[in-house]
């Protein structure tokens, strides 16, 4: 497998209440806050998956992004299907966090919950992905301060490259107190978008 | 492709604050998981390995920094000064580094804390621990539930043998909190006793802390006798259930069997486990269910929850530090808290402390998310 070979297939983002497919606008709703736009698009993208309204909101993030680029490929049995997924943020799953730190702080009012602490690690977006895709792959959440296209780039390319994966799905999600951002992409052999980091970088910033 | 080592490498616990201690308290089978009474932590008292904030502060002074660290601040750079210094590297464009941690400075967010609780963004813990020690790369933070620790190691293999970096270092924490030990207790997962993984009698976990750090490096010259090199690994979600491990260990089962390939071994090769052994009824039960399906069954095998606690984002380097030892030594070390086996699947628990020459060894963790981990090394020195 030679590296200069790989392409970026698709990409998608949700970003400012807009859902975005390479570079097509696909659900857009400014109306509402994120709690109700995520919701709207889900039902908008015909994603059927009950489980998507018990998660926190970063796992609900990651979900949608993924959900739209997998989804063609996962009913496709045909298709390969070691994608692992490269995940990375700022927030880790601080929104989460504080709600469990909420429950926890006045010892007279204590109610810590199993259905929260459990979204208190940002690799369960990762986990709900695998479960709905059936992906048995290699999952990695990474946290930057900022969007890191040279260190996702170089890692992409060592899973394709070392035979850990076929694709690699890889990018930010980010969910922090009044702020929310998605951008995946998917790391392929196919694809008309060449895989390097400018190319990544200018992707992100056009979202 | 270069051959990549495990070289430096230290261990700050309650078990003490470097490797060679830490090893010789296991020998001797000493615990560090004690009864503590803190109501700031939980408000019942708890078993848990604690570190004595007297010897961190000690530790951290004759250090001589001026400026205001956290706990978990202080523990990784006391294991991360020691392990640096020692390896005599210099910190250039080629060496990165890697924080492996699941929790952070999570206890900056109790309003109670004198830090403000920005202090808990894991972004900001990697610029303060490169910072301290002046590292010239952007640090890479990686938060994957309990496998973080060993795949540490997978991640920094795979970046130098990407070219990013030639050698990394790796320091992985967590502490222990409320945050984490009213989570826990919320699942009913924590034990009211020391916890005795794969044991009839197991009841839960116990929490630890530690801080733990290791030279990730290609370069055979500048090796300890404990040296290990990093044959291959594997990381592989179950793609089951988010908060409990898959009832037939599918993805530890095939990081396991995805490891052995990529290190070009099999079961027959292997001397010695390091499994996860939470103590939990379900992951051990998996663990053995899953090695089972790989005809690991009669293979040596240990969790050091006994001694430690479940610590975490440190233990998957904690205790592929402790394996490193183990193989130097040629020692396999009784796993504590074991008596009787309470697993459906025969698996060959370590009951005492022995000699024994060994070469290969496996080191495996699970954790929340379905996540699962595995990773083969082979002792340098015969």
């Amino acid at each position: 497998m030679k590296v200069e070979q790989l392409k970026i297939k698709e990409y998608c983002s949700i970003f400012n209440n807009k859902v975005m497919l390479n570079e097509q606008l696909i659900f857009e709703n400014q109306e509402t806050d994120f709690s109700s736009f995520i919701k709207l698009a889900y039902k908008k993208l015909d994603t059927n998956y009950p489980k998507f309204f018990k998660m926190d909101d970063l796992s609900k993030l990651g979900f949608l992004a993924a959900d739209i680029l997998l989804k063609p490929i996962s009913s496709d049995s045909e298709r390969p299907k070691n994608i692992a997924l490269a995940f990375s943020n700022s927030a880790s799953s601080l929104e989460t966090d504080r709600k469990h730190q909420n429950s926890i702080v006045d010892k007279e009012n204590y109610f810590p919950s199993p259905a929260i602490f459990v979204y208190t690690l940002p690799n369960i977006c990762l986990g709900e992905i695998s479960i709905r895709h059936k992906l048995y792959s290699e999952n990695s959440f990474f946290i930057f301060n900022h969007f890191n296209a040279g260190y996702l780039y170089d890692y992409a390319t060592c899973l394709i490259k070392t035979g850990k994966a076929d694709e690699v799905l890889c990018g930010w999600i980010n969910r922090d107190a009044d702020d929310y951002e998605a951008f995946l992409y998917l790391v392929s052999t196919e694809g008309s978008i060449a895989h390097n980091k400018e190319e990544i970088i200018k992707l992100y910033t056009r979202k | 492709m270069n051959k990549i080592y495990l070289s430096y490498n230290n261990i700050v616990s309650s078990l003490g604050f470097n490797s060679p201690t830490v090893v010789e308290n296991i020998r001797k089978g000493v615990s560090g998981i004690t009864l503590i009474e803190d109501e700031n932590l939980f408000p019942t008292p708890f078993y848990a390995s604690v570190i004595n904030s007297n010897l961190i502060k000690e530790a951290f002074e004759s250090l001589g920094s001026n400026d205001d660290y956290t706990r978990l601040e202080q523990i990784m750079i006391i294991s991360l000064d020691k392990t640096l210094k020692e390896s005599g590297v210099k910190l250039t464009d080629r060496v990165g580094l890697i924080l492996s941690t699941t929790k952070g400075n999570i206890d900056t967010l109790d309003p109670k804390h004198p830090m403000p609780p920005e202090r808990a963004y894991l972004g900001t813990l990697g610029h303060i621990v490169k910072n301290y020690f002046g590292f010239t790369t952007e640090p890479i933070v990686l938060s994957n539930a309990c496998v973080s620790g060993v795949l540490a190691v997978s991640i920094a293999k795979r970046f130098i043998a990407q070219g990013t970096f030639d050698q990394v270092f790796i320091i992985a924490s967590d502490v222990v909190s409320n945050f984490i030990l009213s989570g826990f207790n919320s699942f009913q997962a924590m034990s009211s006793l020391p916890c005795k993984p794969y044991c009839k009698q197991r009841s839960g976990i116990n929490i630890g802390e530690v801080a733990v750090s290791v030279l990730v490096s290609k370069d055979h010259d500048n090796l300890v006798p404990e040296a290990v090199e990093v044959l291959g690994e594997a990381s592989c979600n179950d793609a089951n259930h988010i908060s409990g491990p898959s009832r037939t260990g599918e993805g530890l089962y095939r990081s396991i069997q995805s490891a052995f390939k990529e290190a070009k071994v099999g079961p027959q090769d292997m001397d010695y486990i390091s499994a996860h052994g939470t103590a939990t009824t379900f992951n051990d039960e998996m663990e053995a269910i899953a090695l089972n399906r790989l005809g690991l069954d009669t293979v040596p095998l240990n969790s050091l929850k006994g001694y430690f606690g479940h610590t975490l984002g440190g233990s998957g380097l904690l205790e592929t530090i402790i394996g490193m030892h183990s193989l130097y030594h040629s020692t396999l070390y009784s796993s504590l808290g074991f008596t009787e086996l309470g697993v459906s699947q025969p698996i060959n628990v370590i009951t005492e402390t022995t000699t024994k020459n060994l070469d290969y060894f496996l080191k495996t963790a699970s954790g929340f998310g379905g996540c699962n981990t595995a990773a083969v090394f082979k002792k340098v020195q015969s």
